[in-house]
């Protein structure tokens, strides 16, 4: 297929070409090697889950995936197009534009919520769709509190986030990266910063999103009980590689490699 | 005799009640330049402390080197320069206007070390929810950073404003006419020091106390979180 058509979300071709993928990454801090050589490919609408002891890389995928960190060698697409431009220049090699353009199609749920506390609640779902997407306040909002809605907190709308408790300021941020329509959500840890009686409200609002078919979701999670319910394939992590991958029941039930065996055992008890 | 007015040395107080339209005068000159520079410096400090954080090395390495001179050399010798020393390069600018001139710039190097420990003081996850969201770098500035870091400088920001408040009387040192300047003339001219500069000690005083307690109130009045710009 022409390589330019490629690019269009074309309906034919989208259950073909992975939405995301990794060829070869390494990505290192310094001395340190986080990502290996790493290679990993996720279709359009899939769900998976990444598992695995902390500081095993998996927080990082999600991070090269937004923009936030760049990688040395190999390449990554999304939505087909390659991170790196042929002549990008500085640690993302590529040009804002681009990194604008990559950012487009995808959003991020961060652990640490990281609402904007000196705006509402409605502003905070807001401010993104009408500075960079251009959308009217009035067409915005009318968004916002469908997506309030649909986590459940459209009557905290003029309330500030720190008026809200962790789970209700996660459920927020999950609208607020909804609000700009990305084709894949990334999920870093979206519970780990929460009591454990909200933990709950949050994971529901995932999982009704998990249902719908065409938002292709990324998770980073140690709720392995979640994993297990919402993925349609779960990845094993140890550092800086995929040590085992496949559908959540196989893995939670039967894992083959040792080293999986041993995190479950650790994890679940 | 100033200004229309006529001194009165019967009394200390006749002569003070007598002088003080005169030092009104120099107050609002020195009202006026001090709230010039101080709008110059905040918008300058700004300024100076964004282009510091740019990406390109360049810009950024000689923004630090200007604040830094700005800051290591004294605003008398700031002051002489622009006054007797650009006239030669073919600039000649009013006296007023040099003085508001350095005195802003001066306080633009104090002010952009404050804001820039402002925007450092802003949580990186700040800036990754704004790239997560696709803000450009100059909307996350606007919409983000800045309006996260006014109530966190207010405080300094007010220290500032009443130091510049009270380094105004060197501009008459290029024959602004502000209130210490007038003062001193009043003294030379009647050989009677001790009421007009008592005064404009009390002024000042007056001033810096007016200014501190409106910097408290805005201080209590900002919410602590921060305000939208838009």
């Amino acid at each position: 297929m022409n390589k330019v058509l490629a690019q269009q979300p074309d309906a034919a071709s989208a259950a073909a070409t992975p939405v995301i993928e990794f060829r070869g990454v390494t990505k290192r801090f310094g001395a340190l090697t986080v990502l290996d050589d790493f290679n990993f490919a996720v279709a359009p609408g899939e769900k998976v889950t990444l598992i695995g002891p902390s500081g095993s890389g998996k927080s990082t995928v999600l991070r090269i995936l937004m923009t936030l960190e760049p990688f040395q060698e190999g390449q990554l697409t999304l939505a087909g197009i390659p991170y790196h431009e042929p002549h990008g220049k500085g640690p993302f090699r590529a040009s804002d534009r681009h990194l604008h353009q990559i950012r487009s199609h995808v959003g991020m749920v961060f652990q640490s919520f990281n609402l904007f506390p000196h705006m509402s609640v409605l502003r905070n779902v807001t401010e993104a769709p009408v500075a960079v997407l251009g959308l009217s306040r009035a067409e915005a909002e009318c968004r916002a509190i469908d997506l309030l809605r649909m986590v459940g907190l459209a009557d905290k709308k003029d309330h500030y986030p720190a008026q809200l408790s962790g789970g209700q300021q996660q459920r927020v941020a999950i609208a607020r990266a909804l609000a700009m329509r990305p084709r894949v959500l990334l999920f870093d840890e979206p519970t780990s910063a929460l009591d454990p009686q909200l933990v709950g409200e949050v994971l529901g609002v995932i999982r009704n999103l998990a249902s719908e078919h065409d938002l292709t979701m990324l998770l980073v999670t140690h709720e392995m009980r979640f994993a297990r319910e919402v993925s349609d394939r779960v990845c094993f992590f140890d550092k800086g590689r995929i040590v085992e991958e496949g559908e959540p029941e196989r893995i939670f039930t039967a894992p083959a490699e040792p080293r999986t065996r041993e995190f479950l055992q650790s994890v679940l008890g | 005799m100033m200004y229309g007015y006529a001194w009165d040395l019967t009394t200390p107080l006749t002569y003070a009640a007598s002088i003080l339209p005169i030092l009104l005068i120099g107050l609002t000159v020195t009202l006026q330049a001090a709230a010039a520079g101080f709008a110059l410096a905040l918008v300058l400090g700004l300024a100076f402390a964004l282009l510091r954080r740019s990406r390109i090395k360049a810009v950024a390495l000689a923004t630090a080197f200007v604040v830094e001179f700005l800051r290591d050399t004294p605003l008398l010798v700031q002051l002489f320069f622009l006054y007797y020393v650009l006239p030669d390069y073919g600039i000649t600018l009013p006296a007023f206007l040099t003085g508001v001139i350095a005195l802003g710039l001066q306080y633009s190097a104090y002010t952009s070390e404050v804001y820039r420990g402002g925007i450092e003081a802003i949580p990186r996850g700040q800036w990754e929810a704004a790239t997560a969201l696709n803000m450009t770098r100059w909307q996350t500035y606007r919409d983000i950073v800045i309006p996260q870091m006014v109530p966190r400088i207010v405080p300094t920001m007010g220290n500032y404003l009443v130091a510049m408040l009270k380094e105004t009387p060197v501009l008459s040192v290029v024959t602004v006419l502000e209130m210490l300047g007038l003062a001193n003339m009043i003294g030379e001219r009647t050989f009677e020091y001790l009421v007009p500069l008592s005064m404009v000690g009390i002024i000042f005083l007056l001033l810096t106390l007016i200014c501190s307690a409106g910097i408290h109130r805005l201080e209590k009045v900002l919410p602590k979180a921060g305000i939208p710009l838009r």
